[in-house]
């Protein structure tokens, strides 16, 4: 779950982090007013789930009043990689001395967090890794351990930070690492890290990824009320659904995460486009049938459906009749291709060939199942 | 043989009295399973359906002589249960629970390794493993698999294992122990680990392994085999036209960054001498043509 910055800033906030005063808008004339009670100068800056605002136009400076309305006016309604700006974040403007990056998250290969502290920040990381992989100071951090003092303070130095900020910068990575466990952050990220001409350190932006899996011991609904919403997405995580919205015409529902990702791959590998990812999950009941046919059936790219079942514990005479009863429920646009194999798969295809026409079609094999719906989603756009 | 259970294995399951914990942990059990125990400390002295339930999982190993655990218990009691399970005195734990938080699983995956480095943990959000014909722990159809061998199987993804157990079993080729290492971020076994044992069990002659996008579990492997692996290996990942920085069902099945693709798995098992299948099933043609030459 990816938090917009001024939500990072009040996270990183709530650890005792400093962050500037501001303000989170959705209207010029609210960021007026925001302008006004917080003093000009400020920064008027664009909210969005993506990186590159700066160099698309979304964060500028506002020396008065005037330009505050004309940014605001400019920013909201960009487009910025695809994501739309409808939030602004007006923030009291800061004076930069010195610019660093510092970053922490899960390294896969060892299992232990990775932190990453660079005296290059205001840069992506990614470029600076490339260019002088030896300006980043990286630290694992034993997860059962934790970060002490003295690491923090060997890994502050290591960095060659200015010398006099080195006592602020351990206290406040210290507040970050704490930040990151204790709040189930995938990711945090400061991206500047500055200093203030006057030897303060202050966050002056904030990238922070929530761990979705944690809301059971944190309130992660105001942060999930902000997510980009696809609304496809949103009515199969309401039905509990596992799904991701893709550009193609061919839906897809399988039972497992693997064999849907498969089955994505192989409507590509047959020169399909998959309109979507859908996993049900394990079983395959009328219930959870109907639900995921909703879903793809209220998808007005979609022109075929390819259900994709693979019985395990699920018999194949549960799946045929769950698809048969949600058939009857949800009243199908488009064609669907089923293919249906393991625990008892025979019984569950002779339970459906009464029902097979040329809106429900049944194909042995994954590829031929998917050859036929492909076949019928381009029938449907020619 | 076979790597990790058998039929001696004895399990305890860790909320055998949840209606999930209670289905699977009896199916375990008519597969022939040696389904012990279960636990809760609020029903300790009653039965699942002649199984005793003890308060914890260190009683149930001292009145049952369980080796295994397998964790049925919410997300949220994962931690506490892996933790229970390590100290209570089992050999592995067998965690098959989705959603589990990242910091809890970096926790006590470090914390088995420095106080109970014998303990093997399995998952989180895994299918379990099963060793057809003598023991079957987790949510895996045991009756699609033929027992024997001379296959091994590892995998990250539940359904695309059923289905490789399945086409084996229809081709005739049997199966030595078919593991499901899951789907998140920092699971507990790792394709090396089964690699290792699969290396190491004389009656698995060769190893298919099934991936997916997301970390560099599959790159290490790679690495491994080519030092390690005399077996031949056969390989399918999964995701090969996955959207960058979504999640694909899987908690770590996400490329970002440029990377975890599929094609660079792909590459680097090819590099190993690893033979690829495109799709699943293809993946099981290849196996059968190596299981004819063995």
């Amino acid at each position: 779950m990816d938090l917009f910055e001024y939500q990072g800033k009040q996270f990183f906030a709530s650890y005792g982090m400093p962050v500037s005063p501001g303000e989170a808008v959705t209207t010029v004339h609210d960021a007026v007013a925001a302008a006004e009670r917080l003093g000009t100068p400020v920064m008027v800056k664009a909210q969005v789930h993506t990186g590159g605002r700066g160099k698309a136009g979304g964060v500028k400076f506002a020396p008065d009043i005037d330009a505050v309305r004309t940014h605001a006016s400019n920013i909201l309604g960009l487009d910025i990689r695809g994501h739309i700006v409808e939030n602004l974040w007006i923030e009291k403007a800061s004076d930069i001395a010195e610019e660093y990056y510092v970053s922490f998250t899960l390294d896969r290969s060892a299992k232990a967090h990775l932190g990453m502290l660079s005296a290059e920040g205001g840069v992506e990381i990614e470029t600076v890794a490339e260019e002088n992989p030896d300006a980043i100071a990286k630290i694992w951090v034993d997860p059962v351990e934790g970060l002490s003092q003295d690491q923090c303070r060997q890994w502050v130095l290591a960095a060659n930070l200015n010398p006099d900020v080195t006592d602020q910068t351990v206290e406040l990575l210290l507040k970050l690492y704490k930040a990151y466990t204790t709040g189930d952050a995938d990711l945090v990220e400061i991206n500047p890290l500055i200093v203030t001409p006057e030897g303060k350190v202050h966050v002056l932006d904030a990238k922070v990824t929530l761990d979705g899996n944690a809301g059971f011991r944190h309130d992660l609904a105001p942060f999930d009320a902000t997510q980009p919403r696809d609304e496809r997405e949103a009515a199969a995580h309401a039905k509990g659904l596992q799904y991701v919205g893709l550009e193609g015409s061919v839906g897809v529902i399988a039972n497992g995460a693997g064999l849907a990702m498969s089955t994505v791959d192989v409507v590509n590998q047959v020169g399909g486009k998959p309109a979507n990812f859908l996993d049900i999950g394990g079983g395959a009941n009328a219930d959870v049938m109907a639900g995921a046919l909703e879903v793809i059936n209220n998808d007005p790219d979609v022109q075929s459906i390819f259900i994709n079942i693979f019985g395990g514990i699920t018999r194949g005479e549960e799946v045929a009749n769950g698809i048969i009863e949600a058939m009857n429920r949800v009243d199908i646009a488009s064609p669907i291709v089923i293919r249906l194999d393991g625990t008892n798969a025979d019984e569950g295809r002779a339970l459906l060939q009464p029902h097979l026409s040329d809106r429900l079609m049944m194909a042995p094999t994954m590829l031929e199942a998917a050859r036929e719906a492909v076949a019928l989603a381009e029938g449907a756009a020619s | 043989m076979s790597i990790f259970i058998d039929e001696n294995t004895k399990v305890v399951y860790q909320g055998l009295t949840g209606s999930q914990g209670r289905y699977y942990g009896l199916l375990n059990r008519d597969y022939g399973t040696q389904v012990v125990a279960g636990t809760n400390p609020k029903k300790a002295g009653t039965d699942v359906e002649g199984i005793p339930i003890f308060a914890s999982v260190a009683d149930a190993v001292e009145a049952t002589g369980a080796n295994v655990s397998c964790v049925f218990i919410p997300a949220a009691g994962v931690r506490n249960a892996v933790l229970e399970a390590a100290e209570g005195g089992v050999e592995l734990v067998v965690v098959i629970t989705e959603g589990v938080p990242m910091h809890d699983e970096a926790y006590f995956f470090n914390k088995l390794k420095a106080d109970y480095p014998d303990v093997r943990l399995l998952g989180p959000n895994c299918p379990g493993l099963i060793s057809p014909g003598k023991a079957n722990i987790g949510i895996t159809a045991g009756h699609i698999a033929k027992e024997g061998g001379p296959v091994g199987i590892v995998s990250r993804s539940g359904t695309l294992t059923y289905q490789a157990l399945y086409e084996l079993k229809q081709k005739d080729i049997g199966c030595t122990t078919c593991v499901g290492i899951g789907g998140d971020p920092v699971p507990g076994t790792s394709f090396i680990d089964c690699l290792a044992a699969f290396e190491a069990d004389p009656e698995t002659e060769a190893v298919m392994m099934i991936g997916e996008i997301g970390g560099s579990a599959e790159e290490e492997a790679a690495e491994f085999i080519a030092a390690n692996v005399s077996k031949p290996v056969v390989a399918y990942i999964a995701g090969l036209t996955a959207p960058p920085g979504k999640k694909m069902g899987h908690a770590g099945a996400i490329v970002s960054g440029g990377k975890g693709t599929a094609q660079a798995k792909m590459d680097a098992l090819a590099a190993a001498g690893v033979r690829i299948g495109q799709s699943p099933s293809e993946a099981g043609d290849i196996m059968a043509k190596v299981v004819a030459q063995l």
